[in-house]
């Protein structure tokens, strides 16, 4: 399968000179979902957003189905970007927030209204109920899926996810995974999700990308994950599963 | 005030009104001709912020009798009263629309305007879907504001003989009549109230919704 998003040695350095990426590249298989782990500050976000140019790299490429896409506008409008704080416009119905790329693009109102209800359907909301709401009418996890199914609209080829429900109690993010998860059997795109959840990696991925300090320093298939030697992965699963780990030795010591 | 005053004057206090709102209108449409897109230019580029709204913020400290003096001997401006008087009015409204409309987009959440070029919506676009809609309560509050305080201006604007209101009040203070000095003062101060509620309506249905605070 052919690569529909590429990282070609990155490099991100702020206005101060500190080094952000180090040369990252990374190549994204079309239809897959890959997940970038990595603590705080690892340069995640960072990566994510050189992909639809908000953040220009000092030097290397991102190329998407093997070229370079010169015109900004175009080349974020095939991208789908959701991010933890949602980003809805808060003056906006819930219809019109979905439906805005369709409107940039100059799409008649009867276009754009049947393609809001398919999508909130598809993220699991009546459009009946929900399309004249406000933002602020609706829940964290409501939100989410408003922000999801906006990213969708213009069927982008590429969807960038930077972690969509890191805010959420851990029963909405659950839903919100398996919503995701069904949801990616039905509309093909290759899906790009930053989270430090690794559990939600796990869950989520076919690929997990550990980045630690600007560096790519593990890339593996899901089920190779766990079962890796390598000490940064151990470590980064021991921060996970704690809790449990602990009611274990308790139950084992008893 | 009685019945033969107002029958006396009615009808001088109705034109001078209409006078009045005329160089206040004029004066406010072209400083939001020029204000607005100034305030919009500062957020792009923020570091002419400072020097353009201290200049604006020097403009409102000039007295606004000796401002309509300074404007008088100028060519063209100085052969009709009412020109001096809408520059002078304009150059006080700048103020309030120019930092409005400036803070007023700077204070929207970087995250809606990183979204906004992140779902690919042009510079164009942006502003007028997202930012100014957002900014609109603020801009408004600005407009508010600098029409209120050139209701007020405009009445010394009768000192070069522009008309208005301040005409009444001028003739009124040099033949010591009181009555004449109410008849200008009060109309005036009406109409700064009616302009006051009227723009402030459109701020509140410009105001972004929200959600309402919990009772404590």
């Amino acid at each position: 399968m052919s690569a529909a998003l590429e990282f070609r040695d990155i490099s991100v350095v702020t206005a101060a000179g500190r080094s952000l990426l180090d040369s990252v590249s990374l190549s994204i298989e079309e239809g897959s979902l890959t997940a970038i782990i990595g603590r705080s500050g690892s340069g995640k976000t960072t990566l994510l957003r050189t992909a639809n140019r908000i953040v220009v790299p000092a030097s290397g490429q991102v190329l998407i189905a093997g070229s370079i896409e010169q015109d900004v506008v175009s080349l974020r409008r095939r991208m789908g970007y959701v991010i933890q704080e949602t980003g809805l416009f808060p003056h906006f119905t819930v219809e019109r927030n979905v439906g805005i790329v369709l409107e940039a693009e100059g799409r008649s109102r009867a276009q754009r209204s049947q393609r809001v209800r398919d999508l909130l359907q598809l993220v699991g909301l009546d459009p009946e109920n929900f399309a004249q709401r406000y933002p602020h009418q609706l829940s964290g996890g409501q939100r989410q899926r408003v922000g999801l199914a906006r990213a969708l609209a213009a069927e982008p080829s590429i969807l960038l996810m930077d972690e969509p429900f890191g805010a959420l109690d851990p029963l909405t993010r659950a839903e919100m995974q398996d919503m995701l998860r069904e949801l990616l059997t039905r509309v093909r795109t290759t899906v790009l999700l930053i989270t430090h959840d690794l559990d939600e990696a796990l869950y989520l991925a076919d690929r997990i990308v550990l980045l630690s300090e600007g560096k790519i320093i593990v890339n593996v298939p899901r089920n190779e994950f766990l079962r890796s030697e390598r000490p940064e992965i151990i470590s980064y699963a021991a921060a996970f599963h704690r809790g449990a780990a602990r009611s274990a030795q308790e139950s084992a010591s008893r | 005030m009685n019945r033969s005053f107002l029958s006396q004057y009615g009808a001088e206090i109705g034109t001078l009104a209409i006078e009045h709102l005329w160089l206040t209108g004029a004066a406010m449409l072209f400083a939001a001709a020029i204000a607005i897109p100034a305030g919009i230019w500062l957020t792009r580029s923020p570091r002419w912020a400072k020097p353009v709204i201290g200049i604006t913020n020097v403009l409102q400290t000039i007295p606004s009798l000796a401002m309509f003096g300074f404007l008088l001997p100028l060519p063209w401006l100085g052969e009709r009263a009412a020109r001096i008087a809408i520059i002078a009015l304009t150059a006080y409204a700048l103020l309030p629309i120019l930092r409005n409309t400036y803070a007023g987009i700077r204070s929207i959440d970087p995250t809606l305007i990183e979204v906004a070029r992140a779902i690919g919506l042009t510079n164009r676009q942006r502003l007028f879907k997202i930012e100014l809609p957002l900014a609109a309560s603020f801009i408004f509050a600005g407009l508010r504001t600098a029409t209120v305080t050139c209701i007020g201006i405009a009445t010394i604007a009768a000192a070069v003989g522009a008309g208005g209101l301040g005409e009444l009040i001028f003739r009124g203070v040099a033949s010591v009549d009181n009555r004449l000095v109410l008849a200008g003062a009060v109309p005036a101060a009406l109409l700064a109230l009616i302009a006051d509620g009227a723009l402030g309506l459109l701020e509140k249905r410009f105001k972004v919704p929200a959600p309402e605070s919990a009772r404590p």
